[in-house]
């Protein structure tokens, strides 16, 4: 195709918590130092960096991804800063994958931070703007209106229960007991999901992840250096990625086809035919327990309105025949926006190493997908990652 | 593998709230342009009535206006006005406000919706929001019609409607 | 390809009037609290050194952003240092006029390889020259919060 093989060989991160102490440079440092440690990399050995951050008003720091840049390793270096919601942690490697599959660099540090406790009075507040100034604001919107409303129509056009939905987060809540960052890792029941305070119905407390500070890190290098620093390089073998309208009241929000397009995209770069049988372990981004059946279906995991049937089987558990989120997701491991997907990612990373300790999914993954989304339910962020 | 203590300093509320923070409120204030289309949508809805552009390109009715196609690439045709009624495609019910204080017990829940407008293409729909209904009675595909202030309460707002309610 | 109907006069345009109704604490992270706490308690201005790369940071900083390790070595400097640069300020940042113009200068403490930035006492305004050593001029105690105006400005020594 023209373009070079590009492998992950290190990561870092930090713990996922309601508010830290650092400051948004001292988590990108503290994850991005880990991410080279792991590598036995130094920072003499990065050619360029990407950084992954969402808008300048949750940190609440003005051109952050300059304010950023030295705690992400970019003194003096190529740096480059992108941002799409929280398709960010997922888009973050596909940025980086063009710094060196390109031929440009042979090495890239790619960064995603996020602290959000900063705004005050709730970081749900900063989302206020996402809707638009003018035919939209005046009604006083939350951010949990969209998917409150996304939610409940496709719960309505498969004929789910908020029963059936609630399962997602005591799967994913329960793996994230597991996950050393987590924030909300927890055994909990479909009743205590059921029982929580509804928030926009049919959105209750337990159906949604946590605002979170925290930092995210991978290491990205060119085969010639992947084989010099690991013996277990994980290559990006897919990328794909799509924005849809900002005009959202005009889509009928039950299926995502940004996120078709972009795992298409990607899965035809992989060369992928039938990702319901060839993908051993997804991590669909699940920022609400319904998301991660909505995201299956667009990643093409299974048939449109079925998601829900392959949890309730013990399909996507970790000892299931397709492993999602065994991470804990974005519902038990945290939120920090743009780093999540980046999460996700060092999952597939650590999955296919064979080296998720605990969380470990059984018989030896060898292909995995990693999805992300974000904005005004627009855009889809696709990786594949094989060993 | 990951180690079990990795870094990152959680601090409790109570911890936040004992410790030294610098704070701001930024005078974040904005005049955004309304543009020709929203211009004349909001001015439409000063006088009682919603508004529309067609393109010729996909034979769509869009609204909210728009002075470009963003299917076609190219700028919209004609002005066309529709019904102030349309069929609710989705909705909620919350009593969370946008800055997570809740809804007094005596206030009622807010009901946003996406409503598609009649007289638009087939899934035009505008946020807004749905009362004077049990929150309970209201479905997915139920009829309503806009209930707007009176005249001279409009001001050329989303909000000249006040709701959209069943009929 | 242009649009089929445009604003040809200035009255006819409209906007909407609105806020981002957010606003922030910052916490002062790891480097920033032994800084500032130091500052409130005893009037004392710490620094981290990087001994990899010979750098002195101050204000402080948890790790070197130059070779990326972290930074354990923490030092005393004095209150007094040299004037890198500086500007006089007339306007505030909505354009409206200073009731007095303010010297805002770049200061390299003694021992640090980087600047603060700060006010300089408006007295000194005709000692002002690149070079010029200068003192901190700190609260008394009782009135320093933890923030950078616990440091009143520095002034110009003769």
């Amino acid at each position: 195709m023209g373009y070079n093989k590009v492998a992950c060989v290190g990561a870092g991160i930090t713990r996922f918590v309601r508010r830290a102490k650092e400051t948004g440079r001292e988590l990108a440092w503290e994850a991005a130092k880990m991410a080279l440690d792991s590598a036995g990399m130094t920072l003499k050995d990065i050619d360029c960096v990407v950084m992954g951050t969402a808008p300048d008003a949750f940190d609440g720091v003005h051109m952050k991804g300059e304010y950023l840049a030295d705690g992400s390793g970019g003194f003096c270096k190529p740096y480059m800063r992108h941002f799409v919601g929280g398709g960010t942690g997922v888009f973050a490697p596909i940025h980086g994958w063009q710094h060196v599959a390109s031929g440009k660099f042979d090495t890239c540090l790619v960064v995603c931070e996020e602290k959000m406790s900063s705004t005050f009075p709730h970081p749900q507040g900063a989302f206020i703007t996402i809707f638009d100034h003018t035919t939209e604001q005046a009604l006083g919107p939350t951010l949990i209106w969209i998917f409150a409303l996304e939610m409940n129509r496709y719960m309505q056009r498969w004929g789910l229960s908020e029963r059936d939905v609630a399962k997602v987060s005591v799967q994913n809540k329960a793996n994230a007991i597991d996950h050393p960052a987590a924030q909300l890792g927890q055994k909990i029941t479909v009743e205590d999901v059921l029982n929580s305070e509804v928030l926009a119905w049919p959105v209750k407390r337990l159906d949604i992840s946590p605002a979170s500070d925290g930092a995210a890190a991978i290491i990205l290098t060119n085969e010639h250096k992947a084989r010099q620093v690991t013996d277990k390089p994980v290559w990006v073998s897919g990328v794909g990625w799509c924005l849809e309208t900002a005009y959202w009241a005009t889509r009928d929000l039950y299926y995502p086809v940004y996120v078709e397009k972009a795992a298409k995209m990607a899965y035809d770069m992989a060369g992928i035919r039938e990702p319901d049988k060839e993908i051993h372990v997804a991590e669909p981004y699940d920022p609400f327990d319904y998301k991660m059946l909505h995201h299956m279906e667009g990643l093409l995991l299974c048939k449109r309105g079925e998601a829900a049937k392959l949890v309730a089987d013990g399909v996507t558990a970790r000892t299931g025949r397709l492993p999602c989120c065994p991470s804990g997701g974005a519902l038990g491991v945290g939120n920090p926006i743009a780093a999540t997907g980046l999460m996700k990612i060092i999952e597939l990373f650590l999955q296919l190493r064979g080296e998720a300790g605990k969380r470990q999914i059984p018989g030896d993954p060898r292909v995995g997908v990693a999805q992300a989304w974000g904005d005004l339910m627009q855009v889809g962020t696709v990786v594949v990652m094989n060993r | 593998m990951l180690n079990e203590k990795l870094p990152g300093t959680p601090m409790s509320s109570e911890e936040f709230e004992k410790a030294i923070t610098i704070e701001d409120h930024p005078a974040l204030e904005y005049a955004w342009d309304d543009g020709v289309a929203i211009g004349r949508y909001l001015k439409e809805l000063k006088n009682g009535r919603i508004v529309a552009r067609t393109c010729s390109g996909c034979d769509r009715i869009m609204i909210p206006p728009r002075m470009f196609c963003e299917l076609c690439w190219r700028p919209t045709d004609e002005w066309h006005f529709v019904k102030d009624t349309g069929v609710v495609n989705t909705f909620a019910v919350t009593r969370v406000n946008w800055d997570a204080s809740r809804r007094g017990p005596n206030e009622p829940p807010l009901m946003p919706a996406v409503i598609e407008i009649d007289g638009a293409s087939k899934g035009m729909g505008i946020l807004h929001l749905l009362g004077d209904v049990d929150p309970k009675k209201v479905k997915i595909g139920m009829k309503v019609k806009a209930v707007w202030k009176p005249e001279k309460e409009r001001t050329g707002a989303i909000t000249d409607i006040k709701y959209f309610k069943p009929y | 390809m242009a649009f089929t109907e445009r604003l040809t006069r200035n009255v006819d345009m409209t906007a909407w009037h609105g806020k981002i109704p957010v606003h922030y604490r910052y916490t002062l992270g790891l480097a920033g609290e032994k800084f500032f706490t130091a500052l409130k308690k005893d009037g004392k201005f710490l620094a981290t050194r990087c001994d990899r790369c010979g750098i002195t940071y101050a204000p402080p900083s948890v790790y070197c952003e130059r070779c990326f390790d972290a930074l354990d070595t923490w030092i005393e400097l004095p209150p007094t240092g040299t004037l890198m640069s500086f500007t006089v300020v007339t306007e505030d940042s909505s354009g409206h006029a200073l009731k007095e113009p303010q010297i805002i200068g770049a200061v390299q403490l003694d021992g640090a390889d980087t600047v603060l930035i700060h006010r300089i006492c408006p007295h000194c305004v005709d000692c002002l020259c690149p070079g010029a050593r200068v003192k901190a001029v700190l609260l008394e105690k009782k009135k320093r919060a933890g923030g950078i105006n616990d440091i009143v400005h520095f002034e110009i020594l003769e």
